[in-house]
């Protein structure tokens, strides 16, 4: 700690209390609430996760309910579902997005501002607009994306009725939120590269795809880690999009953690399950990201 | 000897100019592939400010349309007179501001207090509230609705607000601000003879204006799109929020899209505003939501 701040001078018995009322005072709203409407969710979620309602009772059932979702077929349906939209569409957001910031970052582009806005419209819009929006759009018959492809010779897609289409539709949904917003955070990092490193570079005669690869990417190292990390657990944790896009549909096919969490909770009143749901969503959040965290970290060295 | 002087010049006249032809269609190929992209961003919006034109009938024609209808005005209409949507307006209006500026200020309190302090727990305190952005969201789903029904606030705008007030991203922010607001400043406003609270609104504050504007429009944004929650806690049309009724129109068993997409419209139009006044706060709002760097 580098600043302190020492109070006027108080009588000796009473200088500590003071020289902690303040900060406490300054803390206490967010302390209060902090402990009220997050700390004692959490325990309690908790508890509950051990307990099953019967008859209008909590019971205390022990792992059962951990128990029942290592086995359950609609578990593994979402947690399969929510991985897949997961791998398919933080690489293809977070690509696009690099290559995005490059093109800002460069002098060579034109009519920057123009572009500027554009990419930011889908990140002004919510959850819930966009997704209204693009099952507007993804309509088989009349949609206007399947019109584009039909008038470029390509079969029309059918987006939200066909299991695998389905959560295609949500992957693109998705990268076109959230492209621009990712690109914003790169592109933050790039302006802090040193031009003195691409000068250097390009006296070595480093190609630009050599400048790109030895100077750009390790330069955006810290914001890449950051963007992977951060897409993941939101993406673990999905529920607007598929709400409103597919409502899980067709079959299960875009049904996620958090959607059969939301289900077993204020579907089928299943408190007990529903929070066991959470703390196994908190864990596969925890461990990914740890596990991420030591493998982007030990490429970095 | 004149032609042996001549002729680097000339070539190296002629590198430049290759260089600059390359240069120009370089940077032509970058803008045609940046102008595309941003067509596929734009389009979908632009679509949807077209279709909200036309009536439910007339909205999906194939080809579509390429040009305004007349119906803009009956869309807003049934909208806010048979959906209610007046409503879930006002209380999304009502509740994104009162937690904005509630959260912004303590927020900024217990900025102030870690950045400018030392008490004990002081980074535990710290460490802990951090910790819990990496809980997901669902998992206190349960728990607050629970105690929503136990306090009687099911409906209500307490139940929107106060979960929402202590923001961990907020106290982050407003820490990391505070820290450069410089000690002498504070130590001179207390020499002064301001009290604590005094000198932290009076001086403190004002200094770190531009991080206040990045919070709050960061919290705004939160709260105005927030779904979930609101969702599970709000059981009556009259307490919806704009997000929770434009899901429940799409509910109808035959979707009213001429209602539904002016919805989405007016939904997403304050923000719309909020960024075209404040776009640098806004992208440092964004910023301010991908921490850690």
């Amino acid at each position: 700690m580098s600043t302190t701040i020492r109070p006027a001078a108080v009588p000796r018995r009473r200088r500590r209390i003071s020289r902690w009322a303040t900060p406490f005072a300054f803390l206490a709203p967010v302390l209060l609430l902090f402990l009220s409407f997050k700390a004692y969710p959490v325990l309690y979620a908790l508890y509950l996760s051990f307990t099953t309602n019967e008859a209008g009772q909590q019971l205390f059932v022990g792992f059962d309910n951990y128990i029942r979702l290592a086995s359950d077929p609609l578990f593994r349906i979402a947690l399969g579902n929510t991985v897949l939209i997961l791998v398919v569409q933080v690489p293809i957001m977070l690509v696009t997005a690099v290559f995005l910031a490059v093109a800002f970052n460069s002098r060579l582009l034109r009519g920057r501002t123009v572009f500027r806005v554009a990419y930011f419209i889908p990140i002004v819009m919510g959850l819930v607009a966009y997704g209204i929006l693009f099952s507007a759009l993804l309509k088989y018959d009349d949609g206007l994306v399947n019109f584009a492809l039909s008038s470029i010779g390509l079969p029309k897609v059918p987006w939200l009725a066909d299991p695998f289409w389905a959560k295609m539709a949500i992957v693109l949904a998705l990268s076109w939120h959230y492209v621009g917003n990712n690109a914003v955070i790169y592109l933050a990092q790039l302006q802090a590269i040193p031009t003195e490193l691409y000068e250097a570079a390009a006296v070595d005669g480093a190609s630009r795809w050599q400048q790109f690869r030895n100077v750009t990417l390790p330069g955006l190292r810290p914001a890449l880690v950051l963007t992977i990390v951060l897409s993941t657990i939101g993406t673990l944790q999905l529920f607007d999009e598929p709400y409103v896009l597919t409502n899980g549909g067709p079959n299960n096919a875009t049904l996620t953690i958090g959607m059969y969490l939301y289900q077993n909770a204020f579907q089928y009143f299943d408190f007990g399950y529903a929070s066991a749901i959470g703390y196994a969503l908190t864990l596969i959040v925890a461990l990914v990201s740890v596990i991420q965290m030591l493998i982007l970290r030990r490429r970095a060295s | 000897m004149t032609a042996q002087l001549t002729t680097p010049r000339r070539a190296s006249a002629r590198r430049t100019s290759q260089h600059r032809r390359r240069e120009a269609t370089r940077s032509g190929f970058l803008t045609v592939f940046v102008a595309l992209g941003a067509l596929v961003m734009i389009v979908p919006f632009l679509w949807l400010i077209v279709a909200t034109t036309y009536p439910t009938s007339e909205i999906f024609t194939v080809p579509p349309h390429v040009w305004f209808g007349d119906y803009f005005w009956q869309n807003l209409t049934t909208l806010f007179q048979s959906r209610g949507f007046g409503d879930a307006l006002r209380n999304s209006l009502v509740v994104a501001t009162v937690t904005t500026v509630i959260a912004v200020f303590i927020c900024s309190a217990a900025g102030y207090a870690f950045a400018k302090f030392t008490f004990p727990g002081r980074n535990v305190i710290f460490v802990v509230i951090i910790a819990s952005l990496a809980l997901p969201s669902q998992v206190t789903l349960v728990p607050l609705f629970q105690m929503m029904v136990e306090l009687g606030w099911l409906n209500t705008y307490p139940s929107l607000i106060l979960p929402n007030l202590a923001v961990p991203f907020g106290i982050f922010l407003m820490r990391q601000s505070m820290s450069s607001v410089p000690d002498e400043l504070i130590q001179a406003a207390r020499v002064d003879g301001a009290g604590e609270f005094r000198t932290f609104l009076q001086i403190v504050l004002p200094t770190v204006r531009p991080a206040l504007a990045a919070c709050s429009i960061f919290l705004f944004l939160g709260q105005w799109n927030d779904f979930v929650y609101p969702l599970v806690v709000l059981r009556t049309q009259d307490a919806y929020t704009v997000p929770v009724a434009l899901a429940s129109l799409q509910g109808v068993s035959s979707t009213d899209y001429g209602a539904l997409l002016t919805g989405t419209l007016v939904s997403i139009t304050p923000v719309l505003i909020l960024f075209l006044f404040l776009q640098r706060h806004f992208v440092a709002g964004l910023l301010a939501g991908s921490v850690k760097q």
